[in-house]
């Protein structure tokens, strides 16, 4: 195989239908971004599933003085709360974490990542964790127990901003990934249609090809290959896109819960996990078609 | 070199074969004429060895290979040892002499430093040194048929299969074309060229094989084209 030659046959195969690739290629890079949005999605929801499975909690944090000075809960305020806490009904257990201990478990769930880097032991609160035995009502009953306590600065019941994350995660993996259904649907037309109009364009040179002997490959390749640079192209532009929603959008939106230690965030490594993952699917699908139309429809 | 074994060939869409158990026997660097009028078969009678079609019964061998019974993936292997030329040239109109000479060796997958050695050799041998960076559409008729016999011969093919080469040209280029004919002839190569030309067929004195409605109606040698038929 001559990949010179081949490459130069590609080359002048995109060239020629230039409108045709772009067009190709936007249409591809629209459908796998959307696809690595959902992927995305569905990594979330998965790595916060774990986080919480078995330690979803009701979060009592204690206001800031109460935080820096109390570091085992035997100061009159810590302990007046948690012995209330203890007291109310549904309630399991009760444990408090300080806020080195806080700390260090930011830093274990943050490993590596920028943020883990940017926040301090005194930056975060002191917390009395509760966990629930009757999950229906404690929550509630905890709520209650907790109003106007001195020294409580709020309570977060961590399935409240869990379920609604999942809501909202699910919601965008469903909807990214019908979009990108439909918009694959287009990418395959358009992959077996400009494959089509490359062969027909090319029939002169396959014919001259066939007569000197040419073998399927050599006559095929460079229409697969084609197909496959654009699908390639069209996957990076989508990891490009998906680096920039990151940054223009995700970020702002998804703040509020990653500051509160929730969810994970979205991070470059992530979407670094997805890039090939794309690419696999753009180079696959692009091959695939290109092989099927050159098949049924182009004699070669 | 080529056996024809009582070849019938029955097109789908007419009722008359367009060959008729037509049994021929090339040897090994024969010259040999295939005539007849127009619509006697001789271009389904090429077509068939190329295997650009199958025979509806009868055998074909090219050489050592079973034409009609060949495996697809073997195909190519065929067309490899047949170098063939037409009426109209087939040229790549965007590529240069050299270039269109060069691609019938790179899609066989011939080394570059191959390419570079071969091509300009066998534009010498068609009498074309200095003309590889031109483009067809600059070239005569008969220039560009020359450009065409120079791919067809290029790989150096047992047999050269030329369908009316002349047919688009006029007398004096078709005898520079018939001389270059014989010329590769005389390297060993099998020719074997199908016209309706009779002062062609006249002057060169080889071997005849014509056709009617697709039946062999004489097959002579150091013959003319003929009278009257
Ligand atoms: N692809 C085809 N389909 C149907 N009939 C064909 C086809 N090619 C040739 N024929 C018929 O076969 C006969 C022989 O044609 P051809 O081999 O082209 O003759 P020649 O080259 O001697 O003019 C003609 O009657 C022609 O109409
Ligand atoms: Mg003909």
């Amino acid at each position: 195989m001559r990949a010179d030659f081949v490459a130069r046959e590609v080359f002048t195969g995109l060239r020629r239908n230039v409108t045709m690739t772009i067009a190709m290629v936007l249409t591809t890079a629209i459908s796998l971004g959307l696809v690595g949005t959902g992927l995305l999605a569905v990594r979330t929801i998965d790595r916060t599933e774990e986080l919480y499975s078995d330690r979803v909690e009701v979060q009592v944090a204690l206001t800031a003085d109460v935080s820096a000075s109390d570091t085992d809960c035997t100061q009159a305020i810590c302990a007046a709360v948690k012995s209330r806490l203890e007291g109310t009904q549904g309630v399991e257990s009760v444990r408090f974490e300080n806020q080195q201990s806080a700390y260090e478990r930011y830093q274990k769930l943050f490993a590596g990542q920028t943020l883990a880097d940017l926040v301090r032991p005194q930056s975060l609160p002191a917390t009395l964790r509760v966990r629930l035995s009757d999950q229906a009502a404690g929550a509630q009953a905890v709520r209650q127990a907790m109003t106007d306590q001195v020294g409580v600065h709020n309570v977060i019941d961590q399935r409240d901003v869990v379920s609604k994350l999942f809501d909202f995660l699910g919601g965008v993996r469903n909807v990214t990934f019908a979009l990108a259904l439909v918009q694959a649907i287009a990418a395959l037309l358009l992959i077996s249609n400009t494959v089509q109009v490359s062969a027909f364009t090319r029939r002169t040179e396959v014919g001259v090809m066939r007569l000197v002997g040419a073998t399927r490959w050599y006559t095929q390749l460079p229409f697969l290959i084609e197909a496959v640079v654009t699908g390639v192209i069209g996957a990076l532009i989508a990891v490009g896109g998906l680096i920039t929603g990151k940054f223009l959008f995700i970020d702002s939106l998804l703040s509020g819960i990653v500051s509160n230690g929730v969810v994970p965030p979205i991070e470059i490594a992530d979407i670094i996990w997805v890039s090939p993952i794309l690419v696999m699917i753009g180079a696959g699908i692009a091959a695939i078609t290109g092989y099927i139309t050159l098949r049924l429809y182009v004699r070669l | 070199m080529i056996r024809l074994e009582r070849v019938t060939k029955l097109y789908k869409t007419s009722t008359r074969p367009a060959l008729d158990r037509v049994s021929v026997n090339v040897e090994r660097g024969e010259f040999v004429f295939l005539i007849g009028p127009s619509g006697s078969g001789k271009s389904t009678f090429l077509r068939l060895l190329l295997r650009e079609d199958v025979p509806t019964k009868g055998n074909i061998f090219v050489s050592d290979l079973n034409v009609a019974k060949l495996p697809r993936r073997r195909v190519p292997r065929l067309r490899q040892r047949i170098g063939c030329v037409f009426q109209d040239f087939r040229l790549l109109p965007n590529k240069t002499v050299g270039g269109n000479v060069a691609f019938a060796l790179e899609v066989i997958g011939k080394p570059s430093s191959t390419v570079r050695k071969v091509v300009p050799e066998v534009l010498e041998l068609v009498g074309l040194e200095g003309k590889a960076d031109r483009m067809p559409h600059e070239l005569s008729g008969g220039e560009q048929q020359r450009v065409a016999m120079a791919r067809a011969f290029v790989n150096r093919p047992l047999v050269l299969i030329a369908d009316e080469p002349t047919g688009n040209l006029d007398p004096d280029t078709s005898q520079d074309i018939m001389l270059l004919l014989e010329r590769i002839n005389r390297t060993g190569t099998t020719v074997l060229m199908a016209t309706h030309d009779h002062s062609i067929v006249d002057s060169m004195r080889r071997r005849v094989v014509e056709l009617h409605m697709g039946q062999v109606v004489r097959d002579e040698s150091r013959a003319v084209y003929g009278v009257g038929r």
